[in-house]
């Protein structure tokens, strides 16, 4: 048992600390390129992010909707589906959060208004989610092209609305929501002041927990990683892998669309054009890097947004656009590392097991 | 409106999609999914800019463009075929990378987020409506060019043997490793032009100028079932629709956003093969073990 989870606890950890690796030597030649001393650019990462609570606040923030597109992209790959849509997923929720929050009275108490908003931001990114399932349950489209086409379609969609009936003139947003607010951080603890960090963050590890306890202690869940493994295997042994992948995609896109209430009820109380800004896309990145384990996700969505707030950092000294840079770089690294580790660490075990 | 007028910027449009097309659905005929369109566009905008910048010669840019999109290219194919990474997670990585890439170095280069300064272009006078540009001719060719070169040569014949039947095609003495690695080289180098195009065409580079077209292109392929002659009709017909979409601006006839769609929504169609299965290449994607 303990040598079992030492083996994947090394086939997990080693992809990324490979990758970090390379991505300090790039993000050295980078911080070099601009004549700066890359020790020097590396503390003022940190201390604009772990080493005071605004940052930190920030970082939180960010994680949030990371851990929740991460999560929504690791439920489709246990399930052998690949969700390239959480972008829009993401947007959808968000969009029908703030509808929800618009069209309930403006005076009822939270508790019944937050509930409803989350609800709304879930069956929003559900039905997005819904499309590319039913499409491959019933005509075999692959996920993956229908997600990224989708993705263009919902935005579009999404943009025209607002633009054109819903926004408050002059802006690219809906007008505040006065019910369904959820509290920031900083009204509980001062030294968050300013930062967008808010309860959502307890509804991202609840629904962390709640994915773990699905995907690991359920039978729904053993049926879904059963057909992610072997989806033929799992249909000989009497699953039904059409339901499956179908609930999975429904899932998988009601959790993005759930991101939706970080911003929409947490941070701004409007939804706003393009508010997503590529959160769905890092969700890949988390899941990737988390390994598609809830806790690994939760700790890959605080890393790309330690990185993503630190660009704001070192701004004075190297573009922000350097984080983009090392992303791309950890996704790269990782993507090629695993497959890699995973056979050198069999190799290297083989002696032992004969 | 005029037909001409229409014809004209149609085809111009369709241009930088027909490159970006072209590179897609040879990459993909070998085996190799090919989401980086986007970024393989982005780095030979960029290329292309600051190597007409610094030599004040649009062919060195030119080349210069194309040896960007040859780097990215190459990171892809090493990243797929030698590592076994994940096609579609490298597709997505090499996006972001190219987005960033980009920006750094607009900023190292010009210190600007948003644009180069002014570069030279291959269009001369006014008169020609851009048709004096020997790139806009050779993006019209790039799909005849294609289709010569995988149905009607010996190297054509193993990429789409190799995308079909990676397992046969070794057996019968095909280097599949190196087919893949050329195809993939080769279709970075076609969809950079793409955006070498785009940034000579408008005399400058922006920051994600190609904003979006990489994945029109990813429609194109798909539409056009892997075909190149097919597919450059999938371009045209984008383009046709980006078209009207710019003539209608201002008359509130329908909204932009919804022509934007057609692309997408027809790929979606397709792919639920309600009018006849887009089937891709067998080994499409499968490089992973």
């Amino acid at each position: 048992m303990t040598t079992g989870l030492r083996e994947k606890l090394e086939e997990a950890l080693f992809p990324p600390v490979v990758a970090l690796l390379i991505a300090l030597v790039c993000g050295d030649l980078l911080i070099l390129s601009y004549g700066q001393s890359p020790a020097m650019v590396y503390r003022l990462l940190l201390e604009g992010t772990w080493g005071n609570a605004y940052g930190f606040g920030q970082v939180l923030y960010k994680a949030t909707t990371l851990t929740f597109t991460g999560l929504a992209v690791s439920m489709g790959i246990r399930a052998g589906l690949f969700n390239v849509g959480a972008e829009s997923q993401l947007a959808a929720g968000g969009f029908l959060a703030a509808m929800a929050g618009l069209a309930v009275s403006p005076g009822m108490p939270g508790i019944l208004a937050i509930p409803i908003c989350m609800v709304a931001a879930a069956v929003g990114g559900g039905i997005v989610g819904a499309i590319p399932g039913f499409l491959k349950v019933k005509f075999g489209a692959h996920e993956v092209i229908v997600t990224i086409m989708l993705n263009f379609v919902v935005l579009a969609l999404l943009n025209w609305a607002i633009a054109t009936h819903l926004n408050v003139p002059e802006t690219l947003h809906t007008t505040e929501i006065s019910s369904g607010r959820l509290p920031r951080v900083e009204s509980f603890i001062g030294a968050f002041h300013g930062s967008a960090a808010n309860l959502t963050l307890i509804v991202a590890l609840l629904v962390a927990v709640a994915v773990w306890f699905y995907l690991f202690r359920s039978r729904q869940g053993y049926e879904l990683r059963a057909v992610g493994l072997q989806p033929d295997a799992a249909e000989y042994g009497g699953i039904r892998v059409g339901k499956i992948w179908f609930r999975a995609m429904v899932l998988s896109g009601a959790i993005a669309g759930l991101g939706g209430i970080n911003y929409v009820l947490g941070y701004k109380y409007y939804y706003e054009e393009g508010f997503a800004g590529g959160s769905g896309f890092l969700g890949i990145a988390v899941a990737l890097v988390g390994r598609n384990h809830p806790l690994g996700v939760v700790l890959a969505a605080l890393f790309f947004a330690t990185l993503s707030q630190g660009g704001l950092a070192i701004h004075a000294f190297v573009p922000k656009q350097m984080v983009e840079v090392l992303q791309g770089v950890v996704i790269l690294a990782v993507a090629m590392s695993v497959p890699e580790v995973r056979r050198a660490l069999r190799q290297a075990r083989r002696p032992a097991a004969a | 409106m005029n037909p001409v007028d229409f014809i004209t910027q149609t085809l111009r449009i369709a241009v930088p999609y027909l490159f970006a097309t072209a590179g897609g659905v040879l990459a993909e005929r070998a085996g190799i999914i090919s989401l980086t369109l986007e970024g393989f566009m982005l780095s030979g905008a960029f290329s292309a800019t600051l190597g007409t910048y610094y030599s004040g010669s649009p062919w060195i840019g030119l080349l210069c463009g194309v040896l960007g999109g040859l780097v990215f290219g190459l990171i892809h194919s090493v990243a797929t075929i030698r590592y076994r990474a994940d096609q579609v997670v490298v597709g997505i990585a090499i996006n972001l990378l190219a987005i960033g890439a980009t920006r750094f170095f607009l900023q190292l280069a010009f210190e600007s987020s948003s644009n180069s300064p002014r570069i030279e272009g291959f269009a001369a006078s006014a008169s020609a409506r851009g048709f004096d540009n020997p790139l806009l001719w050779v993006g019209l060719l790039s799909a005849p060019i294609l289709a010569f070169f995988l149905y009607k040569t010996p190297f054509g014949l193993r990429v789409r043997a190799v995308g079909e039947h990676p397992g046969a095609a070794e057996s019968v003495g095909v280097n599949v490793t190196r087919i893949r690695y050329i195809a993939v080289a080769v279709s970075g180098m076609v969809a950079a032009l793409g955006g070498v195009f785009l940034a000579l065409d408008q005399h400058q580079f922006t920051d994600q100028m190609t904003a979006g077209r990489g994945f029109i292109a990813v429609a194109a392929v798909i539409f056009g079932r892997w075909d190149p002659a097919r597919a450059a009709l999938a371009c045209l017909l984008f383009a046709a629709a980006e078209t009207l979409q710019i003539q209608l601006q201002g008359t509130q006839l329908i909204a932009s956003q919804f022509i934007s769609m057609i692309p997408y929504l027809l790929t979606i169609i397709a792919l639920a093969g309600v009018v006849g299965r887009a089937v891709p290449p067998a080994a499409l994607g499968k490089t992973g073990d």
